[in-house]
């Protein structure tokens, strides 16, 4: 029997919304705000390829294809910056990325 | 329409071939020849980005649909393609200065602007989802690493994070925005979302894919990441990123609401919240910084919700004020970051406004100059920004947007307060310090070049509202 389409719908929302409170009401790490990041990404990935194998149209699956490298891709940069970013300040806090305000 | 050969496809294909290709043979002879291959791979660079200008200049001009209706070319596309190409040139020349005078000589400056000049041809030319993510994708990954470019100071790291995180935000938003567009519109190709029956989840997809580009033209409240990065970043990468990506992300934001956003999927009242909230806030908000970057900044966000007007009202004069608002802002903007750049109190650049004091005492051709672009951003009539700021109100009072035009021009008076105390801090105040001008002949190049545009503009207005009308009608399909 195939999983109905409002089920993967409610997975992704609430994948989706983890990933948005992750960001928004995560003070200590930033190391979390980029699992949340992928968290979002994921989401939208269960989304495309439940509409794919649902409709029977396979654009859906290159489509997350793509999604998935430019993760990669991203998470790499975020890393690198992250580390630099580590070097200078000594933390990666994220109550401590705060030199610039106004 | 008929199916084109492989080669024809690329041949329409060029300017973005030339610059990935380009780029990547660039970074090869970066890696091999460690020793002062700086200077040749920037002047390479700059080269690639002129060609890539005039091939994008001698593309036939008749809508073509490319790689099975994922790009488009027309002359909207053509029109928005050169305008940010002269942008990406601006910034390689500028950043080619900077690392002169900075000793900071890493080659893979130019490299990374040629690469996010990639994403930014493809975002202008998309016509499907896929093709819209990855253009806004390789544009901004370019862009995060570029934010961070000193990486030994810590303000430059914290904006490359900064970025990072918010960018990655909003990339994650366009992408579930994006994935349920492509469930409940039934394809991923800009038409046939336009074709879509009215559901409640293309509604909920068409309003997170608007948010997720809200943020790459900085609207309200997509925002927040605007100053931090601007005062952060290296100046170059500032300019970078006030010039080429707003116009490209500009565009796509006019294909995507005109060519694939379903009537009933409520596009006009989003984006007239955000040019609203955008005009108002870039205004107010920048009265009280003292940080020149930081200041450009806000009036960056306040010129992308006067840009935004002219998309509301629509029609072929709204669009012409589009493209001409978006045309004249890259210009101006590339001035006044250039002579930033070029002042320099002892070692290093001016960073707040009160430094500039007497400037016209110390340096008063440079003063001029930057009086005239300043002039200009406000809108102040005979210089260039005050024809931008013309066509977008006309546009909106013609079509029945007389409310809109008046928050504009309340807005935009309210704006010029903080252009006008710089003004006044150049020209009435006694200096403190001296300033110095280091000047290389590129930069003065592209500062001379923006001032005379500036100055200039109401001898040749048609120099740009022609090639505007042009790009309006391809994108309107009209003749």
């Amino acid at each position: 029997m195939p999983v109905p389409m409002a089920h993967i719908l409610i997975l992704s929302a609430m994948l989706f919304t983890i990933g948005i409170l992750g960001l928004f009401l995560n003070r200590k790490n930033v190391l979390i705000l980029l699992m949340s990041i992928e968290l979002i990404l994921l989401s939208a990935n269960i989304n495309l390829v439940g509409f794919s194998a649902r409709g029977g149209d396979v654009v859906g699956q290159v489509f997350a294809m793509f999604v998935l490298t430019v993760a990669a891709a991203e998470a790499a940069i975020g890393l690198a910056i992250l580390v630099v970013y580590f070097r200078n300040r000594g933390s990666i806090a994220v109550d401590d990325i705060s030199v610039m305000k106004g | 329409m008929t199916e084109l050969s492989l080669t024809e496809q690329l041949a329409l294909f060029l300017p973005e071939l030339l610059l990935a290709l380009g780029a990547m043979a660039l970074l090869m002879l970066g890696v091999f020849q460690r020793e002062e291959s700086g200077r040749r791979i920037a002047n390479l660079a700059i080269a690639l980005t002129l060609l890539a200008l005039l091939s994008a200049l001698t593309l036939p001009t008749e809508r073509a649909e490319i790689f099975g209706g994922s790009f488009v070319i027309d002359s909207f596309a053509i029109t928005m393609k050169a305008l940010a190409l002269i942008g990406v040139a601006a910034a390689l020349l500028i950043g080619r200065a900077f690392s002169e005078t900075q000793r900071v000589g890493r080659f893979e400056y130019p490299i990374l602007i040629l690469l996010s000049a990639v994403g930014i041809l493809l975002m202008i030319s998309a016509n499907d989802l896929i093709a819209l993510y990855i253009g806004i994708e390789t544009q901004s990954l370019a862009l995060y690493v570029l934010a961070a470019w000193h990486r030994d100071s810590v303000k430059s790291s914290e904006a490359g994070l900064k970025y990072f995180i918010l960018g990655a935000l909003s990339s994650g938003i366009l992408l579930y925005g994006c994935s349920m567009i492509y469930g409940f519109g039934g394809g991923i190709g800009f038409a046939e979302i336009a074709a879509a029956p009215p559901s409640a989840g293309l509604t909920i997809g068409c309003v997170f894919a608007l948010s997720g580009l809200a943020f790459k033209i900085s609207a309200v409240p997509f925002h927040m990441w605007t100053p931090d990065v601007y005062e952060g970043a290296p100046t170059p990468v500032a300019l970078f990123l006030a010039s080429a990506p707003k116009v490209a992300a500009l565009a796509l934001i006019a294909r995507f609401t005109l060519e694939a956003l379903p009537p009933h999927a409520g596009g006009e009242d989003i984006l007239t919240i955000l040019a609203i909230g955008s005009m108002i806030l870039g205004a107010v908000a920048a009265i009280g910084q003292a940080n020149l970057k930081r200041l450009l900044a806000y009036s960056a966000i306040g010129h992308m919700g006067y840009a935004l007007i002219g998309l509301i009202a629509g029609g072929e004069e709204g669009l012409i004020a589009l493209v001409v608002y978006a045309g004249i802002y890259l210009l101006t903007i590339i001035g006044v970051f250039c002579s930033l750049m070029a002042l320099r109190a002892e070692t290093r650049a001016p960073q707040n406004i009160e430094e500039l004091t007497g400037l016209s005492q110390t340096q008063p051709a440079m003063a001029f100059l930057l009086a005239a672009l300043l002039f200009s951003l406000a809108g102040i009539p005979p210089l260039a920004g005050f024809f931008g700021k013309f066509y977008v109100f006309l546009s909106a009072i013609e079509q029945g947007f007389v409310w809109l035009a008046v928050i504009g021009v309340v807005a935009s008076v309210i704006a010029s307060y903080y252009y006008l105390r710089i003004i006044k801090l150049m020209y009435f105040d006694d200096p403190d310090i001296s300033l110095r001008m280091e000047l290389s002949p590129s930069s003065r190049f592209v500062l001379y070049a923006s001032g005379v545009f500036a100055l200039g503009f109401i001898l040749a207005p048609r120099l740009l509202s022609e090639p505007a009308a042009w790009a309006a009608r391809g994108l309107l399909g009209l003749p």
